[in-house]
């Protein structure tokens, strides 16, 4: 029987009782990729071997009775932008194609000292930039429901890895809905955490005053998990928020009598796709009926956030990726010509092209003449989207709508127009401008394909978004269900 | 307002990058939609707006002026696509 049944504190009693061993854990997760990642593409790089010593490491350790971590033995993938010492590390681009990281990530960190395994690094758009995972210099992951849909992007691996039941659970990054929105499309649980609550450091940088690194998981009790493990201040990171991290798995009361939940009405009306629509409000009556109130409120500046978003996310990118310039790492161009030549014909070879549109977009933003038209505009009416959830958490404790317009998009069917792609993030654009907690939950299906339920929080109350996403999964079985592959 | 081919190559030099003339005829035509679509901005008043550039308050991070251990110059140099005596090796920058 699957081992992947279980919950991830269910294997690690299974696994402290010895009634399992960590290299069987890991085994099955390995036997599950050889099977199973040949349609779906979403590891770039296998650490069989490494996966394999840390397991005999852990197995060791149990049996000499040593203290065990949070995440002991439990096998977890990485999205391919968050470096990890000795194991390459590509960002799914040709730039970085050969790159042998020096050091680990602080999640990577914390991963290691709660004694998970790491048995490889996910696919996802190139530099995460992306909404469809077609961006991958690599191959395009495909969707386990439906192989010929795009899993979302840009941690479309880490979601296909955990929907497929290749790993237990993956870390994503979320600069504009990259764990939310393929978590929706691929029928799994992703979490942005509040900005600043999980730490960047090790994090290849796509839009930093955006970026925020999470979990996608199967089910709540196991975001809550993971989240327990990464959370918390970092001295390495200029941004970690100094806060007490809560204990999440006990905020999983089930209770949700008399919360209070706003649904703003942009998130349910023009644009959104009407299965989309009615599998979300049924998820709302599932929380009526265990004593929660919902009423209509308004963001309304909803419809200007992708606008913001793209000049922000963009500029912030040209900037970071500044960097790559074939001398200290990476790919290297040398035609003979200067340094200026062996700059441009490097990077004009590593990066793809939505890499290079995004990096024209924000050098142009930010050029002489147009800062305060384009990237001054843009940091203001951040502004006013911020106020706009500020002011609807002054009566209510969550906000809910669906995570993305529609299920997931055919694969191919939007790569010509970027416009249209972008306008996919619609729904998870404004909460990492306003920096604040969201978690995609399984809530239904449409035309076979999962739909998500978004649920948004204060700043710092994960605790929240989490017992509400909780209280709904222990009332459906949608997150039960398995993808046929 | 609407960018034209040569707006486009004066940014790809900026951005130090070198564009086939396909490249250059896509994003022009790219970027002007894209462009035209963020001109929706200015339909809101943010005269009197303060901008956010973050949205945590932390300002000036310090740690204090303790001397630590560093990359070792073997670390430093081990993605270096090409070095020499312990430098990273770039092309000829004077004539």
């Amino acid at each position: 029987m699957s081992l992947f049944q279980y919950r991830l504190p269910e294997l690690h009693n299974m696994l402290h009782s010895k009634e399992l061993s960590v290299s069987e854990l890991t085994e099955q997760s390995l036997a599950a990729i050889s099977e199973r990642d040949g349609k779906v593409h979403a590891f770039l790089t296998l650490n069989e071997e490494g996966a394999r010593q840390s397991a005999r490491a852990l197995d060791d350790k149990l049996a000499s009775g040593a203290a065990r971590g949070l995440l002991f033995g439990l096998p977890a993938g990485i999205k391919d932008n968050i470096v990890t010492k000795g194991l390459r590390t590509t960002c799914a681009s040709k730039f970085l194609d050969n790159f042998q990281p020096i050091y680990d990530a602080t999640v990577v960190s914390k991963l290691r000292q709660a004694d998970a395994v790491t048995i490889g690094k996910l696919n996802m758009d190139e530099f995460a930039m992306g909404g469809s995972n077609e961006n991958s210099a690599y191959a395009a992951v495909r969707n386990p429901w439906n192989l010929e849909h795009v899993p979302g992007g840009s941690s479309g691996g880490s979601a296909a890895a955990v929907a497929a039941g290749e790993v237990l659970f993956a870390l994503g990054s979320d600069t504009g809905g990259s764990i939310r929105q393929p978590a929706s499309y691929c029928g799994v649980v992703g979490l942005k955490p509040t900005y600043g609550l999980v730490s960047r450091y090790g994090l290849v940088a796509f839009a930093s005053s955006l970026d925020q690194i999470g979990p996608l998981t199967r089910n709540v009790e196991d975001s809550a998990y993971v989240l327990q493990a990464i959370a918390g201040y970092d001295a390495q990171d200029s941004t970690s928020a100094k806060v007490d991290i809560p204990d999440y798995l006990s905020a999983l009361t089930g209770d949700v009598s008399g919360l209070r939940i706003g649904v703003p009405k942009e998130y349910i009306g023009e644009g959104v796709d009407a299965s989309v629509r009615e599998t979300v409000l049924s998820a709302l009556k599932v929380l009526e009926g265990l004593g929660a109130v919902w009423e209509e409120v308004s963001l309304p500046h909803t419809e200007y956030a992708v606008a913001t978003y793209y000049l922000l996310a963009s500029s912030e990118a040209s900037s970071n990726l500044a960097r790559f310039d074939g001398v200290r790492y990476g790919v290297r161009v040398d035609e003979g010509g200067g340094l200026l030549d062996l700059y441009h014909n490097s990077r004009s070879r590593g990066f793809g092209p939505e890499v290079k549109r995004r990096i024209m977009l924000g050098t142009y933003a930010l050029s002489s003449g147009y800062y305060d038209a384009y990237y001054l505009k843009a940091q203001k009416v951040r502004t006013l989207i911020k106020q706009d959830f500020d002011e609807v958490f002054k009566k209510y404790d969550v906000i809910i709508g669906p995570t993305a317009p529609t299920t997931a998009f055919k694969l191919g069917s939007q790569t010509e127009d970027p416009l249209t792609m972008y306008l996919n993030d619609i729904l998870t654009i404004p909460v990492n401008l306003a920096g604040i907690p969201a978690v995609s939950i399984p809530c239904g299906f449409a035309g076979g394909l999962p739909v998500g339920l978004q649920i948004i929080g204060k700043e710092f109350d994960e605790s929240t978004v989490l017992r509400v996403a909780h209280a709904f999964e222990q009332n459906t079985d949608y997150h039960k269900e398995r993808p046929q592959l | 307002m609407s960018i034209t081919v040569k707006d486009v190559q004066h940014v790809a030099k900026l951005a130090r990058l070198q564009l086939s003339p396909e490249e250059e005829a896509t994003f022009t035509e790219q970027m002007n939609a894209i462009l035209q679509y963020a001109e929706k901005l200015n339909e809101l008043d943010t005269e009197n707006v303060k901008p956010t550039t973050h949205v945590l308050q932390v300002s000036n991070v310090m740690r204090d002026d303790i001397v630590k251990e560093s990359l070792s110059q073997e670390e430093a140099l081990l993605n270096a696509p090409e070095d020499e005596d312990g430098h990273f090796k770039v092309p000829a920058v004077l004539e």
